[in-house]
């Protein structure tokens, strides 16, 4: 119990350094760092879908780039027809409402999960891996040889996507846009576990037959949580083309899936904060190492390896005990 | 016939290419105790199995409720109100007691706070995770998982294997308490002094055969001898 308690504190302490850098940072005029830590936030949100599915349920799944580049087209291409004022199919015009965008974006990752996640989930193991990673590159190579969006160039976001009330091209209202909602997840995440839905997803990761005895189908319940996970990670990748203002196919390619894997081994597999401290030192490590040298990678493998070796809860295990609540 | 609450009929079970059941049959009636009989490895785990819908079977059928379940998964069969307390326990052990118990849970009579009243261990150690549990309470937990679907009819495979006298006295208590509720149950156990009091009817296996069926009254000492080695 008292290691309970110091991951909800370390949990608070996380949320509050979160919100309080980028606000010194507003305070003190640093746009670059309001933009880091919205880099961050959005980049723990995809991660937090992934944990949903790999941490809660044990789905390894090494194809999340594919729903996190869906949600980033989602964005790219409705903004681009919305800039054009030409229909995306059949007299649908495109929008620049985050909103609509979010909404489109998770519904059609949660579809495109569901498809996936319907074959996938009848295998297990190296074979689950290895299905969900060739569906994601299947859709990073349509990506790439789709003239009509950019194909292997991307496509431009020219102006971003508009927020009722706020303007989304000051970096400190993108960054508050990104930090609730990265509140939100983290919230439906907490939700989740402490649901029966979610202990039965976590039985499932223990065994599937005892699970199924006590009437609950496993394949049901896998197949909600990978769809859940999907539209997580969906919606963190329209609000990533939305960031950068650029979508591109790399945001599919499997490397982008490794990442996400990376930031929940760093942070805690299952750990409810694991995502945000992953995101926080990827990206820590890509901007203080990447500027000295190009090979920052490396430094973070070895960062990787010693948590795998000698500290299997990653950070938040490290600080805040080996009880996975929090 | 039809008043049963499940039946097995002329079961045959395969696993790979050796034979495991030669054909069992067994009925439950609705708030019986039945017990089910019989030397190791003489098929007790495998009709229990092939009950609740885990194991294929090559022949027979498998009836609940007067439906014929035979084709449906282990999940639909417990839906149906068959519930499992499994041999050795296996709780899910890294989730607390909580979540093993909210996993299973399915609307109907037996709450969470019905469970942990039956068994107030499972609400001291509520916050535990089940690996930290005694093989007892992990006992407990795994009967309480198996009221929390809220069956009709609760199988018990060698509940009370394992234990310390004191904590299988207290599991035969539970398990007289839940017959004496109207709780239909199968049980398999080698502690025959407190099973046969328990039941209403016996079925001898004898190499994956059902070679005896009666009343605990009816067994003989000859009969014990020639099939249960006692």
């Amino acid at each position: 119990m008292r290691e309970l308690r110091r991951e909800h504190m370390l949990n608070a302490l996380l949320a509050a350094a979160l919100f309080a850098v980028p606000l010194w940072a507003y305070l003190v005029d640093e746009p670059f760092l309001i933009t880091l830590a919205t880099r961050v936030a959005i980049l723990a949100m995809a991660g937090v879908g992934l944990n949903l599915a790999l941490g809660l349920g044990g789905m390894v799944s090494f194809g999340h780039a594919v729903y996190f580049g869906l949600g980033g087209y989602c964005a790219g291409v409705l903004a681009h027809h919305a800039f054009n004022a030409t229909p995306v199919l059949m007299g649908l015009d495109g929008t620049n409402q985050m909103l609509v965008i979010w909404l489109v974006a998770m519904a059609l990752s949660g579809l495109l999960a569901a498809m996936i996640g319907a074959l996938s989930l009848r295998t297990s193991g190296i074979f689950f891996i290895m299905i969900t990673l060739a569906f994601a590159q299947m859709f990073f190579y349509f990506a790439l040889s789709w003239p009509a969006y950019g194909g292997e160039d991307g496509l431009p976001i020219y102006v971003r996507n508009v927020f009722p009330g706020l303007n989304t091209m000051r970096p400190w209202n993108m960054f508050v846009i990104a930090f609730v909602m990265l509140m939100l997840v983290l919230a439906l995440f907490a939700m989740i576990r402490a649901s029966r839905f979610g202990a039965a997803l976590m039985a499932i990761r223990q065994n599937a037959d005892r699970v199924a005895a006590v009437g609950i189908s496993p394949f049901g319940v896998k197949l909600a949580g990978f769809v859940i996970s999907g539209m997580i990670t969906g919606l963190a990748g329209a609000m990533m083309a939305d960031l950068t203002r650029f979508v591109s196919p790399s945001m599919m390619a499997w490397q982008m899936s490794g990442e996400l894997i990376v930031i929940i081994i760093l942070g805690g597999t299952g750990r409810l904060f694991g995502p945000v401290v992953g995101a926080a030192i990827l990206v820590g490590f890509e901007v203080i190492f990447g500027g000295l040298t190009e090979h920052w990678k490396f430094w973070l493998g070895l960062v990787l390896l010693s948590v795998v070796l000698f500290a299997r809860g990653g950070f938040i295990g490290l600080l805040a005990g080996k009880e996975r609540h929090g | 016939m039809t008043t049963a609450l499940a039946r097995l009929e002329g079961l045959e079970v395969f696993y790979g290419a050796s034979q495991a059941l030669f054909g069992v049959d067994l009925e439950i009636g609705p708030g019986q105790a039945v017990a089910l009989l019989g030397r190791n490895g003489m098929g007790k785990t495998t009709t229990i199995r092939t009950l609740c819908r885990m194991q294929p079977l090559y022949r027979g059928k498998v009836w609940f409720d007067g439906r014929d379940i035979t084709a449906l998964p282990s999940f639909r069969a417990a839906r149906l109100g068959i519930g499992l307390v499994p041999e050795g326990r296996r709780c899910f052990a890294s989730l607390t007691v909580t979540e093993n118990l909210i996993a299973a849970a399915r609307p109907g009579p037996w709450t969470l706070a019905r469970v942990q009243d039956f068994f107030p261990r499972l609400a001291e150690r509520a916050d535990q995770t089940a690996a930290t549990l005694s093989g007892g309470e992990q006992q407990m937990l795994a009967i309480g998982r198996a009221l929390m679907t809220n069956p009709r009819l609760l199988v018990l495979d060698e509940a009370t294997e394992g234990l310390a006298p004191v904590i299988r006295r207290e599991i035969w208590t539970a398990i007289g308490e839940l017959k004496r509720a109207g709780l239909s149950l199968l049980v398999v156990d080698k502690t025959l002094s407190e099973l046969l009091p328990l039941a209403d009817s016996c079925v001898i296996l004898e190499r994956g055969q059902s070679v005896w069926h009666g009343t605990p009254t009816d067994l003989s000492p000859e009969v014990e001898q020639r099939y249960l080695g006692l």
